[in-house]
Formats: C-alpha cells, structure tokens, sequence
C-alpha cells in the first residue's frame, strides 16, 4: 500500500514538474518569502535574517554576463545608497549556471563586486532553489520585501525603472516608489510590473 | 522625425551591409497583427536580441523554418530587442554576418512592462520567447525560452490543431 502511495507521489512530482514553466511558480504580491543562506562575495554566508535593523529588502536576481543587468548596475548601487540607512538594503543574488554561462562563476562575481565596488551583499544561488522559490525569471528581477511579524512579505516585484537604457529618462521608477510607500506606509500603486531581461541560465537537466 | 533620423543614421552607418532593412515597430504592431482577420498566414515571431547567447544559439533553427515553408504560409519574424544605439551597428551587423533571411524587426518601445503584458499576460519578459499566430482564426500561442526544431514545429502543428 505505501508502495502504491509512493508510486502515485512520485508520478504526481513528475507531472507537476512537467508543466511547469515561468512565471507559475514563484512569489506573488502578500506571499511570505522564504529566508535562505547563500555565499556572499566575501566568503560569508548571508541570511535575511543577519540584518537585525531592516525594515524589508530590495532582493534583485541580476548577474554579470546581461546586458541588461550591467545596463541596471549603477542604478543597483544607487537604490542600495538611497535606501539602505532607511532600512531597506539590497541584497544582489545570482542565480545563473556557472557551466552555461561563465561569466557567472562565483570567482567572477567576485571580480565584479571587488571592480565595482559594491556595497551591498553579492550572493550565489548555486542551486538556483531561491530563484525558483522566489520565481524569478530574468535577470534583473527585482522582489521588495517588508519585514512583518509573520515574516517578509513580498510587496513588489518586476523592474527597477521603465527604461533600461537611460536611467534619467525613465519617468517611472517603480523600485523606488515601491519603496518610498512602504517607508510612509501607504499602498503600493504598481506592485507589479515586467520587463524584458535575460532569462535565467537553468542548469541542464 | 526622430524614426527618420534613427533610418537615416542607420542607412549611413551600418544598415549598407545588411541585406535587409530593420523596420521599426512599437505596441501598435501587436494590436494590427491580431486585428488582421483575413490574413491566413502562420507567423512565428521570434523575440530575441544579438547579446542573449541562447536566442543566438536557436536563431538557425528559425532561419531553418524561414527556408523550408517559404512556400507555405508560415511567416518567420524575428524582432529583436537590441539597444537603440545597436540599431546603428551591432544589429545590421550581426544580420549581414549571420546572412538572415527571415524578416528582422526591432521593437522600439521603451516602457516593456506595457507591450509584455499586452502581448501575453504569462510572459515575464525573459528572452528568448517565440509568439505564434493565425490571424484570421484568431489563434495564437507564446512560449517563454529556448526552443529546438522539433519543438517549434510542434508547437506550429499545435496552433494548428488548436
């Protein structure tokens, strides 16, 4: 009888597994987001929850080798200077397979961070089960949480802006006024938005 | 005027040698395509752009698609979603080296999170993405990331028995 049961669980994995596919799984908007412990640039493991004082986090999926994502770099560095003494600090998390794309080994992104000089904690997802969690799907994929009493709540997710190729023309800068509200605690106006990114270099299976 | 000057700088930069022109288009295309009731044609509409190595790697199968059903009708479109400033160079550049065939079109909207969504509610963005339609049946399917042959002739015979 257990046998039957586990037969009927593992087809039951593989036929969810089977149709899956972007954007069904993941995170929406009042999802509580699991915390995670991922290596940081410097070696150190880094949790959510070693940031006693956060007010929430400006989680962004993003890498090295994108366009995309190094179009959004500085602008990375900005939301993490603007917005971390209020509480809200950027955590960088790379999700990408090192064997697909090079550029986005873990020695690499250290190369970047060092070059770059960033400010905020730049972490592996070696395993890619955070950006699955999360449901991120491209890179940059931006997710704001708000620390609660029943965990971090997801408050915002999609771009930083709605332009990737100039920062001063971007008339909506959705990340920071995400932020702005939940710092004065009004409603969020657009909680979700999309944008074209590179997808996310899913290990071969 | 500013779509004139980008063709005009294009024309004097780059565009010479690449065989075909890159025609501009915008969230108004996508409406036009499904407004289009009597066209009977297949299109299969590639989104890509020159940087993002996995919609480089499956362009030849769409080019592959592009020569075998030239005389049926099925419609490869390529619409690329390079940096305008790739307009000039990168772009035409790629398609004279590549030789590309199928027809290239350059989406020229700044604001995604808008065209994305009207274009498909499920799509978060992530290229490669191919979108397939039949206007006149007002049929159509997306698909997010990477596709072999075999799987975009499938997903053409599915539309098809849609």
């Amino acid at each position: 009888m257990k046998k039957t049961y586990a037969i009927a669980a593992f087809y039951l994995f593989i036929a969810t597994a089977a149709f899956k596919f972007p954007g069904q799984y993941g995170y929406k908007i009042g999802d509580n987001a699991i915390d995670f412990t991922l290596k940081n640039v410097d070696e150190n493991k880094v949790s959510l929850a070693d940031y006693k004082n956060a007010k929430g986090f400006i989680v962004i999926f993003t890498c090295n080798h994108c366009p995309f994502s190094q179009a959004y770099e500085q602008r990375i560095i900005d939301l993490h200077k603007k917005y971390e003494p209020k509480g809200f600090p950027v955590i960088a998390i790379n999700p990408n397979d090192k064997d697909r794309e090079p550029d986005d080994s873990f020695e690499n992104m250290q190369k970047l961070a060092k070059e770059k000089n960033y400010p905020f904690a730049y972490l592996y997802d070696e395993t890619q089960e955070i950006a699955k969690a999360y449901g991120a799907t491209r890179t940059p994929h931006v997710f704001i949480l708000q620390k609660s009493k029943k965990g971090n709540l997801v408050k915002y997710i999609g771009a930083i802006d709605d332009n990737y190729e100039d920062a001063s023309a971007a008339k909506e800068k959705y990340a920071e006024q995400a932020v702005d509200a939940l710092l004065s605690g009004k409603s969020i106006t657009t909680a979700q938005t999309k944008a074209i990114g590179c997808g996310i270099k899913w290990k071969k299976q | 005027m500013r779509q004139l000057f980008l063709i005009l700088l294009c024309i004097g930069f780059g565009c010479m040698l690449s065989a075909q022109q890159i025609h501009l288009i915008d969230r108004e295309w996508i409406n036009s395509m499904r407004s289009n009731k009597t066209n009977d044609t297949i299109y299969v509409i590639n989104f890509w752009a020159t940087w993002c190595k996995p919609c480089v790697a499956e362009l030849p199968y769409f080019e592959q698609l592009h020569k075998q059903t030239q005389d049926k009708k099925i419609k490869v479109v390529l619409v690329s979603n390079d940096t305008k400033k790739a307009l000039t160079d990168k772009l035409p550049q790629f398609i004279a080296e590549k030789q590309i065939q199928s027809k290239v079109l350059f989406m020229n909207e700044t604001n995604a999170n808008e065209w994305i969504e009207l274009l498909n509610k499920n799509w978060s963005g992530a290229i490669p993405a191919t979108w397939i339609i039949k206007p006149n049946e007002q049929r159509e399917l997306f698909h997010e990331g990477e596709l072999t042959f075999e799987e975009l002739t499938k997903l053409i015979n599915q539309l098809n028995k849609q």
